[in-house]
């Protein structure tokens, strides 16, 4: 097994905000191309902000530390805060990963913003069928 | 906290007759057996009844063994060296898809170095099929080298009917026995080959020494140069202490190989029927009955190894997985691979190799604590949840 630091452990053994949420506002979903694994966010936003971050994980150890520790690093964000969780900063507020575990350390950055991706691409179709019907009522 | 060790596949604990056997060669016994004097006579006499303790322990004959430093070695050993020895008559070499990587990378080498190398597939089970290696050998294949049985799954191999097929043409047969020798009945007339590697770090004995047996007559390239040592063909003064380790070592496995194997395959039996009653979506790798006694080996649905691994860990059970990211190479095992088990299946491998220290009631513990593990993760788990959607008809 890799020697993970005590952060990894604490976030593997008792990870924070697992699971679904139910009419998600947005949702991001990918695979590790590395190593298969899947990695995916749910989020609900209010005004700008992420009020909830749950995630979901088929993957190695520092995979799930990984979402919890961005999920974590999300809530209570506005949406363009969030989308500086980079790699290297989820990798550092973990104390460090090993060497061949940085791929799965991308996986939570980037499942977090096709999360918010998910959710502008809905508000902006919300806001196009929110305009038709304004043009179609005048 | 309790703690059990199931993960002998990787190494077994050294015995203590053993140590016992081993720790004169450690302090006073220090001759090198190369040398003309009463402590170079003591030390050689000592390999030399080793040698024909692992002799015995294969059917061979004593002059007929090489010491090597790993079972990996001898495997190295084998391949190159009978390959080179023999490339005036063809550079043709057959292996199966499942070989451990020392065979399987020496084969790679081999040709870089301007050999052809052949794979058999295996079926689901791992099981290589005698007349598909037999379809495999031409004219120019000099050399054909199957496992014994394999340590991941612990399929035993029908070594004695591929040996059949390559005495039709001549070729030489070399098997890995790494896994079996020490653990399973292994003859090397009845089997028919001509060369065989094992290790004793397999049957109790020491880690850091092995074996090559090649029958009596076979040309080799030498693999250390440089020394009279094994023949002449691996140089280097002998390690005493693990080489005397692995005779007694063999001397013991020998003489109680079918009790051991009876305790073994009781435990394996009560794992596998346990697990595969508490766990659902939990599939049993290798061959259901011509398999290694120690070997319970499963793919768990919807959840990746490594973190099987550190959750069993932080309650004291050490096990195995061939998953992707357990691997250094981020690959998941290539024997999964070659029995058809798709990739986020070979996600979920779960190895339990037992030895002579587990008991019952170390079965019984994993089965109380893996249950919870295998549930805490597929809660975690993405393809669970598809999973389940999918069986309430939903999408
Ligand atoms: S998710 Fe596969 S190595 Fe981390």
């Amino acid at each position: 097994m890799p020697v993970y630091s005590e952060k990894v452990m604490e976030h593997f053994m008792n990870p924070h905000n697992v699971g679904e949420i139910e009419n998600a506002d947005g949702i991001g979903e990918v695979g590790n191309p590395v190593c298969g694994d899947m990695m995916t966010f749910y989020i609900k936003v209010d005004d700008n902000r992420l009020s909830d971050v749950k995630f979901q994980t088929f993957g190695c150890g520092a995979a799930i530390a990984v979402s919890s520790i961005v999920s974590e690093m999300a809530k209570g964000k506005t949406l363009e805060e969030a989308r500086k969780i980079t790699p290297a900063l989820v990798a550092e507020e973990l104390e460090g990963l090993p060497k061949n575990k940085y791929h799965c350390s991308n996986l939570g950055a980037q499942a977090l913003n096709k999360a918010i991706d998910d959710y502008l691409k809905k508000l902006g179709k919300e806001a196009k069928t929110r305009r038709r019907k304004k043009d179609e009522g005048a | 906290m309790k703690r059990a060790y199931l993960d002998n596949a990787a190494t077994t604990p050294i015995l203590p007759e053993v140590v016992e056997a081993m720790l004169p060669y450690l302090r006073d016994a220090y001759g090198n057996p190369q040398s003309l004097h009463q402590w170079g006579d003591e030390a050689r006499e000592t390999i030399e009844e080793a040698r024909g303790q692992v002799a015995a322990l294969i059917g061979a004959q004593t002059e007929e063994i090489i010491f090597t430093a790993s079972g990996s070695e001898a495997n190295n050993f084998a391949i190159k060296g009978l390959a080179q020895a023999q490339q005036s008559k063809g550079k043709h070499i057959v292996i199966s898809a499942i070989e451990h990587f020392s065979v399987l990378h020496s084969a790679r080498t081999l040709e870089k170095w301007g050999f052809e190398v052949t794979e058999v597939p295996v079926g689901r089970h791992g099981l290589v099929d005698a007349d598909e290696v037999a379809k495999r050998i031409r004219e120019d294949t000099i050399l054909v080298s199957i496992m014994h049985a394999n340590g991941e799954v612990g399929t035993i191999e029908p070594i004695a009917e591929i040996a059949k097929a390559t005495k039709k043409t001549g070729t030489l047969l070399h098997t890995d026995a790494v896994a079996a020798a020490g653990t399973i009945p292994v003859d090397v007339k009845e089997l028919g080959v001509d060369a065989l590697s094992l290790a004793a770090n397999q049957f109790y004995g020491p880690n850091g020494v092995g074996a090559l047996w090649l029958k009596k007559g076979t040309r080799i390239i030498p693999f250390v140069d440089g020394g009279v040592q094994e023949g002449g063909r691996r140089a280097g003064t002998e390690n005493v202490p693990a080489i005397v380790g692995m005779g007694k070592a063999a001397e013991l496995a020998q003489h109680d190989m079918s009790s051991r194997m009876t305790r073994l395959s009781r435990l394996r039996d009560r794992l596998i029927q346990g697990l595969s009653s508490t766990i659902d979506h939990t599939i049993l790798t290798g061959h259901p009955t011509q398999r290694l006694p120690g070997n319970a080996s499963f793919c768990i649905q919807f959840i990746e190894g490594e973190a099987m691994l550190m959750l069993l860990s932080s309650k004291g059970v050490a096990a195995s997985s061939g998953s992707a990211c357990t691997s250094r190479a981020l690959k998941s095992s290539h024997v999964l691979a070659a029995m058809g088990i798709p990739p986020e299946i070979a996600q979920g491998s779960l190895l339990f190799s037992f030895g002579l220290e587990n008991t019952e009631g170390e079965v019984d513990y994993v089965l109380e604590v893996l249950p919870p593990i295998v549930d805490r993760l597929r809660q975690m788990s993405p393809l669970y949840a598809k999973f389940l959607k999918q069986q309430r008809g939903g999408r």
